[in-house]
């Protein structure tokens, strides 16, 4: 990327240099100023007094208020994203299947599942689970909601991995006499799953995202941690979530650096003839917009 | 089934309101996502650096956190206004300040990766004729990259189709929201309120997806 991007420009020569410097003085100066207008703006109003900050030096604040909070955030990520891959593989093979009855309704399922927002499967399923007599927990309709929003992105992940291991492959199963099921288990998921991994891992952070959806809905996530409840106490709406905004992008970039290591370590390795871009290219497009 | 014929202008308003904040803030994170890009790409560090920083801070933040800092620290705690006496207009442009600024992060980055797929040739041409820095991008560089970036872009649009539906946790009367008013309204219908919505949003990002596929083979750079 780096020495990609620098053919854009030579290796400056001395009045560029001197040019450079100049213009790197002039916008160091603008953002600087942008920062201070900034600073000022949320300075007038109060919002750096120490007041406001010191709730999140005291260690209740974190263990009573935000830590609950990220807990349930985590737990709905984490059986968000185990139901979620269980649908993706499901959905992902059926829409491979040789049987049309399999392959079609499989296929209006994610792609309808794909073009409704997620909200909307959270609203549906607390107001649609009353319909057929059953209570619907925040918690139930936010990871139902994940489930099937992100699972269906998912499934299109696992078919085009599995779509992106060369044909020869499955061929030379098919030749040494192997069923169609394991072909798809012994030769096929195997190896596009190491292909797929970092688009998954991609997905998952998106998924992590989303929980802060819970916020609409009452769900105590750290979202609701940090902009109704530390707030409702402290009356400090903007420096909670600003904390809280932090504890999310340390998480998302610590997950973003696995899925980088996954990807470099799956082109490193020979033993896979799946190309890992190939299954990024199909996924990975859906997972970059959320 | 009545319910949703009865509501019909209901919520074809609703829809309105997704279609308008979808343009506006489509339009605004399109214009700031080419300048991160740019800034980005620049032979300038401190630049560069700014880009990055707002890129990756702005891209691993939840949408609905961005969102709720826009409507109730920007608007309820700051007293930023848009508007003296309309509310819903206030949150409406709140929101696409939420929205314009964490679309416009994935805006940069597909923008960038087109520009890695101009090759190298074309930059170094441009070079030698003499043009600077921002006559390269502007005449050379952009006019290809954007083109190649024209399908990511568009399922980025699709994506903020749906996003805009965020919008709901500052009380902007958008699809989701008055899906939900309309199921508290009509409790007997909630599954032809919700298949009506559903529809409403595959018309809304099917032709979108057939249209950056067409325009995205019309306006390939041959090579």
């Amino acid at each position: 990327m780096k020495d990609r991007a620098t053919v854009l420009y030579d290796i400056p020569g001395p009045r560029t240099r001197l040019r450079n410097n100049v213009l790197t003085l002039a916008f160091g100066v603008v953002l600087l100023l942008a920062a201070y207008f900034v600073w000022t703006k949320f300075d007038e109003k109060g919002q750096w007094d120490g007041k406001l900050w010191q709730p999140f030096l005291q260690a209740d604040t974190w263990t009573e208020l935000i830590l609950p909070g990220l807990r349930n955030t985590l737990t709905a990520a984490v059986v968000a994203a185990v139901l979620a891959l269980l649908f993706g593989a499901v959905f992902g093979i059926a829409r491979l299947s040789d049987h049309r009855w399999v392959r079609i309704p499989a296929a209006v399922v994610v792609e309808g599942f794909r073009a409704i927002p997620l909200l909307m499967m959270i609203f549906f399923a607390q107001y649609g689970g009353s319909l057929a007599g059953l209570t619907v927990s925040e918690f139930a309709a936010v990871v139902f909601g994940l489930m099937v929003y992100n699972g269906s992105v998912l499934a299109e992940i696992v078919r085009a991995g599995i779509l992106a291991v060369p044909r020869g492959q499955a061929e030379a199963g098919y030749a040494m006499g192997l069923r169609k099921n394991q072909v798809m288990r012994l030769i096929l998921l195997p190896q596009a799953v190491t292909a797929m991994m970092p688009a998954i891992v991609s997905q998952l952070v998106v998924l992590l995202k989303d929980t802060a959806l819970g916020f609409v809905v009452a769900y105590a996530d750290l979202l609701n941690a940090g902009a109704r409840v530390v707030p409702a106490n402290y009356a400090n709406l903007i420096p909670s979530v600003i904390v809280i905004a932090v504890v999310y992008i340390l998480i998302n970039l610590a997950l973003g650096y696995l899925a980088n290591w996954l990807e470099r370590r799956s082109r490193r390795s020979r033993k896979i003839s799946a190309d890992p871009a190939a299954a990024e290219m199909a996924g990975g497009e859906v997972a970059l917009a959320r | 089934m009545e319910a949703v014929v009865d509501e019909l202008p209901v919520i074809l308003g609703a829809f309105w309101l997704t279609v308008k904040l979808t343009v506006v803030s489509g339009v605004i994170s399109l214009v700031w996502g080419i300048v991160l890009a740019a800034m980005r790409v620049s032979p300038l560090p401190v630049l560069r650096g700014a880009g990055a920083l707002y890129v990756n801070v702005l891209r691993n933040t939840p949408l609905t956190l961005i969102i709720v800092f826009c409507g109730l620290g920007l608007g309820t705690v700051m007293n930023v206004q848009f508007s003296q006496d309309d509310l819903s207009l206030n949150s409406f442009w709140l929101s696409i300040v939420g929205l314009s600024a964490y679309t416009s992060a994935f805006v940069c980055e597909v923008v960038r990766s087109g520009i890695n797929t101009v090759p190298l040739g074309q930059a170094e041409a441009a070079r030698a004729i003499g043009l600077t820095f921002l006559q390269t991008l502007r005449l050379v560089i952009l006019p290809q990259a954007v083109r190649a970036v024209i399908a990511p872009l568009g399922s980025l649009l699709n994506a903020l189709v749906k996003n805009t539906t965020v919008a709901a946790a500052i009380g902007v009367m958008e699809a989701a929201l008055r899906m939900k008013n309309l199921f508290d309204a009509h409790g007997d219908a909630i599954i032809p309120i919700f298949l009506g919505f559903a529809a409403g949003f595959i018309v809304l990002t099917l032709p979108l997806n057939l249209l950056s596929g067409r325009l995205a083979q019309r306006l390939a750079v041959a090579r």
